[in-house]
Parts: structure tokens; sequence; C-alpha cells
């Protein structure tokens, strides 16, 4: 028997699940679109070129699905960045360490193609390029889209480039010190 | 030389937070509705496999 790439489908339920989370925000609608992408790889993997990256395709998949479907709901899931928005501005106490929900909420205001971006590079290891085959756009709109991302969630989370995270290292520091020679 | 944009000290908190957030949704369990699904899948199609062999029934 030779081997069938579709079987190798499962083993990239977890990584289809997070990066559909990380679009939808959203569990049922996340699941909705993972179940369309396992259909869809499914019955096109003649499509699918062995030997190159399964995950890297089925997530192209993924992504198509879930911007034919954003489309199609883009009116009704409206309201959800007000929501966020109107959370964000209760400023959270900032001690230079991310919180956890906050950086969640900060994360869901950004843009679609910024958030994909992040997921895609910052978190699951994609590179650019291999992102930027996936999204079809060139590296540079690729790179430019995870630097405003990042820009944006620092400024959400009002984390500072410059003094007031070195400030915070000086601190830390400090304490770190005085404990050895205290 | 250009500025360390990308390897700065907030960029790398935020990419950690990335990977937490990811890493977070990937230990969730898969539900068995997807393995269910991949099985009904395989059953549907198991009398043409794309090599052409016949898994199943002839």
């Amino acid at each position: 028997m030779t081997h069938d790439p579709r079987d190798e489908i499962v083993d990239h339920l977890p990584s289809l699940r997070a990066f559909a989370m990380s679009l939808t925000r959203n569990s049922a609608t996340a699941d909705d679109i993972v179940q369309d992408t396992i259909v869809k790889a499914w019955s096109n993997i003649e499509k699918f070129e062995p030997g190159t990256n399964m995950r890297a395709w089925l997530f192209t998949i993924l992504r198509n699905t879930y911007y034919s479907l954003h489309r199609k709901r883009a009116r009704e899931v409206a309201d959800i960045d007000g929501e966020y928005a109107a959370r964000m501005s209760e400023k959270p106490e900032h001690d230079g360490r991310l919180s956890m929900n906050d950086f969640r909420e900060a994360f869901a205001q950004l843009p679609d193609d910024q958030r994909e971006v992040l997921i895609l590079v910052g978190a699951s290891g994609f590179s650019y390029e291999e992102a930027a085959q996936m999204c079809g756009c060139a590296v540079g709109t690729i790179k430019s889209r995870a630097n405003r991302g990042r820009k944006r969630l620092a400024e959400l989370m009002q984390l500072d480039d410059g003094e007031s995270m070195e400030m915070t290292d000086a601190a830390t520091l400090g304490v770190v010190n005085a404990s050895h020679f205290g | 030389m250009p500025a360390k944009r990308t390897k700065s000290k907030v960029d790398q908190q935020i990419d950690e937070n990335l990977k937490r957030v990811y890493d977070d949704a990937l230990k969730a369990e898969v539900p068995d509705r997807f393995i269910a699904l991949i099985q009904q899948l395989k059953n549907s199609d198991g009398s043409q496999r794309p090599d052409g062999t016949d898994s199943d029934d002839a």
C-alpha cells in the first residue's frame, strides 16, 4: 500500500485548531472552519505536493476558508471590536509583565492580516517566506504586517521600546543584586 | 545600522506571549468529532484511494 498523505491530517489537528482560534477568537467558529478545512484537504489531496510542508498547506486552506466565511459573517461579528475596545480602555496595571488576558484582548483587537502573520511567524515558527507563500503576498508585506502588529500590541499593552523597559530591567537587576549582596 | 526593530525587548516579550497563547491552544484536546469526521471520510472513499488500490472492498 502506498503512503496516503491524508493519514497525516490527523497529526495537524491541534495546530489547525490553534490557528483557527487565533483567527476567529471563537471556538465554535474555529471548529467549523477546521471541519471545512479537513473536508477540503481530504477531497483535494491530489493538490498537495508530497514532500512539501503539509502543515503550511493545511493552514493555507484554513485561512482561505476563514476569509471566505468572514466576508459573509462580517456584519454579525462587527460588535466584537467595540466590546474589546471598551474593555481595553480600562488601563491594565503596568508592572513590566504582560498579563495573559490583557495580551489576549489586545491581540484580538488587531486586524486579521496582522493577527495571522504574528501567529504564523511569531508563534508557530513559519519563516517570513513561508508565511508570504501561504498568504499569497510579498515577503515585504508580511514583514510590514508583523511589524505593524507588534507595534500596535506594544501600544495597546503600553509597552515602550525605550526607557520604561530599561527602568524595569534596572529595577529587577537592583533587586537581584541586592539579594546577592544583602 | 538599522534599529534592531525585530528583536527589541518589547518584540521578544510580544513573541513570548504569542507563543503562550498559541501553545495554550495547541494543548487543547481535539474533539472526537474531528476524528469521527476523518474516519467517515476514509470510509466514504475507501474504494477509491489515490494510489488506485482498493482499501476495503473490491
